[in-house]
């Protein structure tokens, strides 16, 4: 565990320095994420621990939300203004987007000849 | 020890209290959630967030108090971002086979999550400021923030629409998907992870790998699309 867990905090550390010294418009982690995938589909997993670590995280994902979405619930008041054409926009285009993004998808994935559905897991 | 006031004294300057609280208010959550059959209302993050903001505003504890204890959940955040590195290599090949399918909902999804609510918004006499707030609204929160505030949105609105975006995406898209009769959960997760970033993706990950995988390509490429995609184009629609 505490080497997976270095070698996430290696590659965030290395994403947030290449971010800083080239200006680049990404944030740190995100970067970071692309050089681990890099450096482990080029090198391989070997004998690290990092999957189990990573999968312990991300099987708890929802958990890491929680102290910013606590502290944004309490600037609801800032929604009341305008909150007719806020809620209906929020509402209208995530519920458009979810429906476009998946639609495409399917379409694009039976143009090139993938029709089988894959069964959940 | 003495009086509960001074056990009070005590905990609310240390961030034992507030870590402590965070965790094991999701982890009732979680176990709320599992025991629902994953239900889709019963979001973990939702049942957390209302329960923290009931116990923070009886005992009347600032959120910079409560952050201190929180925070050392919120740091996980960068190292989890990194860590869906170990899903997209494991399955590398799948994801290649479907990087057609990739490019094209990546393209359609996010310009329909930044045209369809900067148009209902404008519509509706949103003041620009607000419209802005709302243009990067499925993007992660960093990236959702920084490409607000240049074009004249309010930081806050926009770091609560990511979040209320992030909650609704996750309650919604289960019902949705089932409604549409879409079994394919590596489109299903991609449009959950586009829609509704990060908390979209756990969502994802809570109900199968394989849309959690898929999410998470969606959360860091629609991240990418988003800071070129929506300066030039509320530029262009808001003038």
């Amino acid at each position: 565990m505490i080497n997976g867990l270095a070698a996430l905090l290696v590659g965030q550390l290395l994403g947030e320095i290449l971010v800083r010294a080239l200006g680049l418009p990404i944030p740190g982690p995100v970067l970071g994420l692309v050089l681990l995938a890099a450096y482990l589909s080029l090198v391989g997993f070997g004998r690290d621990d990092v999957e189990a670590t990573a999968n312990g995280i991300l099987r708890h994902l929802a958990l890491l939300f929680v102290p910013a979405s606590t502290g944004i619930v309490q600037h609801l008041g800032i929604l009341s203004d305008h909150a007719i054409a806020i809620g209906f926009a929020l509402v209208t285009s995530t519920i458009l987007t979810l429906i476009v993004t998946v639609l495409v998808f399917r379409l694009v994935e039976r143009l090139f000849g993938d029709p089988e559905e894959e069964a959940p897991e | 020890m003495s009086s509960f006031a001074d056990l009070w004294v005590y905990l609310a300057t240390e961030p034992l209290l507030w870590l402590t609280v965070t965790l094991a208010a999701y982890a009732v959550a979680h176990r709320i959630s599992v025991a629902s059959g994953n239900h889709p209302l019963v979001n973990p993050v939702l049942l957390s967030v209302l329960f923290l903001v009931g116990v923070l505003s009886l005992s009347e504890t600032p959120f910079e108090v409560y952050f201190e204890g929180a925070q050392f959940i919120h740091f996980m955040l960068g190292p989890a971002t990194v860590a869906l590195a170990i899903p997209l290599v494991r399955n590398a090949a799948s994801v290649r086979r479907k990087l057609p399918a990739i490019v094209a909902a990546l393209a359609a999804g996010s310009a329909t999550a930044v045209l369809s609510t900067v148009f209902i918004a404008d519509v509706l006499g949103a003041p620009r400021s607000v419209t802005v707030s709302l243009a990067s609204k499925s993007a992660t929160m960093p990236i959702a923030m920084s490409v607000s505030e240049p074009l004249g949105g309010i930081v806050t609105l926009t770091a609560v629409l990511v979040i209320a975006t992030g909650i609704l995406g996750a309650i919604v898209v289960t019902p949705l998907m089932n409604a549409l009769g879409i079994k394919d959960y590596a489109a299903r997760g991609f449009a959950a992870g586009l829609a509704s970033h990060g908390i979209g993706t756990a969502r994802a990950f809570a109900v199968s790998p394989t849309a959690g995988l898929f999410a998470g390509i969606a959360l860091g490429l629609n991240g990418l699309v988003t800071v070129f995609l929506v300066p030039p184009l509320v530029r262009f629609l808001l003038g």
